[in-house]
């Protein structure tokens, strides 16, 4: 099971079992920047990773065999097996001390059975053959028939390898990493004598699946995801600021030594408290909006990614739906998603189906191409699968998500996009966002923004929720930028209730018009009553 | 409130895994370790959604963890596992012990004092079987009912989002080195319904409506819910954006409690001792209306929010937060506590990893006289909030500024729904600003509040 960090200020610790009381399915889609889960690696790790579960739990091909006929065993289309063996370590140091260390395992089997439209999912966290068995055999109630008999012989998928990591002894590691989370509290000290608290964190997982489908998938991977991030509280005598920032990806350890290091993230963290220390108000109502490269690509999440997914067009509950041809987007706008970039937090080798992920255009010059899908609706729907089925944990159902999703670069000198706005904001970061998919509206949170006057960044402003429509927001979008950046590493992604990390990416854009969400006026004729 | 009992906790289940957590715990002494604390988790769940009449998905499951906490003098660590075999346990004992030895001295480290531990007795009534007493098909039938109820409401709703069927057990084992052990189970069980209306010009709109129990007894009908739903998404239909304004804004029940929240994520010992919220410091000092009482109350006979004992093996009390206005307790547990040289107020809430965090009992604000209709109807021109979008609070700074939907108040009647607009202002002026309190308190969550009027609050739109 994974478990929610509760390092912050988490309001629930999220727990199937006990906490959270809203049913999952009415739990809104959404993005979360500066929230970590705990996550991460624990026990070394000698084997071959090719091999895991057969080498951990002496598990044949037999035995998988069989496993898929139990799950048949009423019938149904297909049945997959879905092992997940998952390490993790967290240390967090507050106040200058390291206050906690954690690691933790989970492992266990998630077994489905689909059947036309339905899906049957059972899953155990005791590995034996008798409780997989026990779990297939509930999963496969979902159909009623004569039992179908699985594909024999599995195929293994040519493996590709995104994020090759080798992996040392992790006592020998834990050092290493106590001393990142405390290079990143100093240098955050160090900034400026008004950072008045600091709290830095490091965490990163090893996660192991094997996939096996009753159609011949075969899949293995070794998925390491590593995270560090450091937030800032910033005091003067009139006020009071915080900064966060963070990053990593499918990375090993010296990742942090070389590459992006504790250093980097605090300065970044430590900039953006005292920068708000003196924040004006933001303004309120309709303006135009320039959002910065990187991180601000959540607009993109938001804004159009969860639309896309299949699922949710396949039920024609999507505000997206039937729109494939059209025109949803100004034509400087192409926007993809890729689960194929090397190192990043939201790449995946085969996503938790066994599927080889993808580049997957789409919006093209501003139409609209195609959609996210897995297994269930490539089927159901008639299209090709585009290797986006993706799941929290073995006790997750796995659907349509993105991974790394961003817009390509355009022609427009990021200069020449500020100096062409006469009174509006630029965005350069932001928090989380959140979408509902049916009616298209969306939010996202700048907490680093600026007003731009007769085409100069001037004030920074308080931080302001933006808020749009799906569908026609990229349709305003005048501007793209030549200087396309990815985000460091930081998104988590959830929907009904399942978590995955992903990345998001934009270069910097101009839109003609976005409400902004701030207190101040909208302009010196004060409000409109 | 019910009594305290040192000595043997409330609920005797007395399971194998009690045994195996004082076990653990013995372990990680004989280890080396001068304090452990151990965890044990385990729970069912069942979820059926049916969409458009047919079962969409199916799920049944069970699965337990075990967590531990040691202590190496004034250095902790915690490990987890759901690997309950000999080498596996052995395992996490081991590297817990071994990893507390590269943490940092923390004077204020520490499981709680023996004379503080123990559990509430008496039945808190939180645990029913019957959430799985019914058949798999009448499970079904339940996530049908609630659908097919909301759909014949109104032709204009022609798809759905589904309805489903949830139930779940829990049941928790703390066991520590002062030779405290308690155990708990909790039950609850969920109907809920999210129909989708279309207009003529294609323009869809999707709300949704859920009843929650512990016991299948006192959940809901599935009609009423899926009637409620529907109501819920029909006057969605055809929302509009609104010039931007600073008018008075009613939060419904279920938006309400965010502003609750707001101010549990700022009074909690974890912000208040890094000076992380604006209200530290503000111990009996006004922070909020006249008319506001939060109460935090883990006693609770059936509550959403409640346990025998909290997350470090206290027992679970009632605390005035917020008494008239004025601040009158931090929410605390042991280290923050410590930290503030307080007293615990049991808010403990322990995962498997990690130090142990806050979390809130059954939290509310107190109800007060009118009625939602009559505040409503007290405003010529305003916003009711039926839904707010996105993360947009900062209680270091009190800036506050979220998306948000609901209904334009016109003449003090809710005229037509309004979208794509945001409402934004300050914290520490609106808790002041909250000038009318309903007398609508209901939980649907451990967290619950009536209707609240905010003033001085800025919507963003045109």
């Amino acid at each position: 099971m994974v478990i929610f960090s509760t390092l912050g200020n988490d309001l629930y610790v999220t727990d199937k079992h006990e906490g959270i009381l809203i049913p999952e399915h009415i739990q809104p889609y959404g993005i979360i920047g500066c929230r970590s889960l705990s996550t991460a690696a624990g026990h070394p790790m000698t084997v071959n990773h090719n091999q895991f579960f057969f080498d951990h739990y002496g598990l044949t091909n037999r035995d998988l065999e069989r496993y898929l006929a139990a799950a048949l065993s009423a019938g149904g289309d297909y049945a997959d097996l879905y092992f997940e063996y998952l390490s993790s370590t967290s240390l967090m140091v507050d106040e200058s001390m390291v206050k906690s260390a954690a690691q933790g395992i989970s492992a266990g089997c998630g077994i489905r059975v689909i059947s036309g439209e339905r899906t049957g999912y059972a899953y155990t966290d005791d590995l034996s053959s008798e409780r997989i068995l026990r779990a297939a055999r509930t999963a496969a109630l979902i159909a009623s028939g004569p039992a179908k008999t699985p594909k024999m012989g599995f195929a293994e998928k040519a493996a590709r390898s995104l994020y090759p990591v080798t992996l040392p002894s992790v006592d020998a590691e834990i050092t290493a990493k106590v001393e990142l989370v405390m290079r990143g509290d100093s240098t955050a000290r160090a900034y400026d004598p008004r950072i008045k608290e600091v709290r830095a964190s490091y965490a990163d997982e090893l996660r192991n699946i094997l996939v096996v489908g009753s159609d011949g998938t075969f899949a293995e991977d070794s998925q390491p995801l590593a995270r560090m991030n450091v937030s800032t509280i910033a005091k003067s005598e009139k006020s009071s600021g915080r900064g966060s920032s963070g990053g990593g990806g499918r990375v090993a350890l010296d990742f942090f030594f070389g590459e992006k290091t504790p250093e980097y993230f605090a300065r970044e963290a430590a900039r953006q408290a005292i920068l708000q220390l003196d924040a004006q108000e933001a303004p309120a109502g309709e303006m135009e909006v320039v959002l910065g490269p990187g991180w601000p690509g959540v607009l993109l999440h938001e804004a159009v990614g969860h639309g896309l997914e299949a699922d949710f067009n396949r039920k024609q509950t999507s505000a997206f739906a039937g729109l494939i041809g059209k025109r949803v987007a100004s034509e400087k706008c192409t926007v993809v998603d890729n689960g194929t970039m090397p190192w990043r937090r939201g790449s995946l080798n085969v996503d938790d189906e066994g599927n080889s992920t993808q580049e997957t255009v789409l919006i093209e010059n501003g139409i609209l191409k195609g959609y996210l899908s897995d297994k269930l609706s490539a089927r159901l729907m008639g299209m090709a699968n585009t290797g986006n089925g993706r799941r929290e944990s073995y006790e997750d159902i796995p659907m349509p998500r993105m991974t790394n999703t961003y817009m390509l670069a355009g022609q427009d000198d990021p200069q020449d996009i500020i100096r062409s706005v006469k009174h509006g904001v630029y965005a350069v970061n932001f928090g989380g966002g959140q979408v509902d998919i049916t009616n298209g509206k969306f939010v996202f949170a700048a907490s680093e923004a600026y007003m731009i006057e007769d085409g100069k960044v001037t004030a920074p402003i308080k931080g302001a929720t933006l808020i749009g429509n799906g569908p026609d927001v990229l349709t305003r979008v005048s501007m793209v930028g030549n200087d396309l950046k990815l985000d460091e590493g930081v998104g988590t992604c959830g929907k009904d209730g399942q978590a995955v990390p992903v990345g998001v990416g934009i270069p910097t854009i101009k839109v003609d018009r976005l409400t902004v969400g701030g207190t101040g006026r909208k302009d010196p004729g004060g409000f409109m009553q | 409130m019910p009594e305290i009992q040192t000595e043997s906790p409330s609920q005797q289940i007395e399971t194998d895994l009690r045994e195996l957590a004082q076990d653990i715990v013995r372990r990680a002494m004989a280890g080396g370790a001068t304090a452990a604390e151990c965890v044990v988790r385990e729970g069912d769940e069942f979820s059926t959604l049916v969409r458009m009449g047919q079962v969409e998905t199916l799920k049944e499951s069970g699965s337990k963890s075990i967590g531990v906490r040691v202590f190496n003098g004034q250095r902790t660590a915690s490990t987890h596992s759901s690997d309950f075999s000999r080498q596996g346990l052995d395992r996490m004992v081991k590297s817990a012990i071994e990893l507390s030895r590269i943490t940092s001295e923390d004077p204020f480290a520490g499981i709680p004092e023996a004379s503080q531990l123990g559990s509430l007795s008496g039945d808190l009534d939180l645990y029913y079987s019957d959430v799985y007493s019914l058949p798999g098909q009448e499970r079904i039938a339940y996530a049908r009912r609630a659908e097919k109820a909301a759909l014949e409401v109104d032709p204009r709703l022609k798809n759905s989002d589904g309805g489903s069927f949830d139930a779940a057990t829990g049941h928790k084992i703390l066991a520590n080195s002062h030779g405290f052990v308690g155990e708990y189970r909790r039950s609850y069980c969920s109907v809920a319904a999210v129909p989708i209306a279309q207009t003529e010009d294609g323009a869809m709109q999707r709300d949704y409506w859920f009843s929650v129990a512990r016991s299948l007894d006192k959940l809901e009908s599935p009609e009423q819910v899926g009637k409620i739903a529907a109501q819920r998404t029909l006057r969605r239909l055809g929302g509009r954006k609104v010039k931007t304004a600073q008018v008075p804004i009613i939060f419904d029940p279920l938006v309400a409690t965010s502003i609750l929240e707001h101010i549990f994520e700022g009074v909690n010992g974890d912000s208040v001792y890094r000076g992380a919220s604006f209200l530290a410091g503000k111990l009996g000092e006004k922070i909020a209306g006249d008319r506001v009482n939060i109460i935090d109350d883990g006693t609770m006979v059936g509550g959403f929010g409640t346990s025998p004992f909290d997350g470090e093996g206290i027992p679970t009390r009632r605390t005035i937060v917020v008494e008239n206005g004025v601040l009158k307790s931090y929410l605390l547990n042991t280290y923050t506590a410590k930290k503030l040289g307080l007293q615990t107020t049991a808010n403990a809430s322990r995962g498997l990893a990690g130090t142990p965090g806050l979390g809130p009992g059954n939290y509310f604000l107190q109800a007060g006289a009118k009625t939602p209709q009559q505040i409503i109807g007290d405003i010529k021109d305003g916003l009711y909030v039926t839904e707010f979008m996105g993360h947009g609070a900062n209680l270091v700074t009190g800036d506050y500024s979220r998306g948000a939907s609901g209904l334009w108040i016109s003449g003090g009647e809710l005229t037509f729904p309004v979208e794509e607009i945001t409402v934004a202002g300050n914290l520490k002026d609106m808790f002041f600003n909250i000038s009318e309190i309903g007398n609508d308190l209901e939980f649907r969550g451990a967290v619950a509040s009536p209707t609240l009027r905010i003033d001085g609050l800025t919507v963003g739109g045109e």
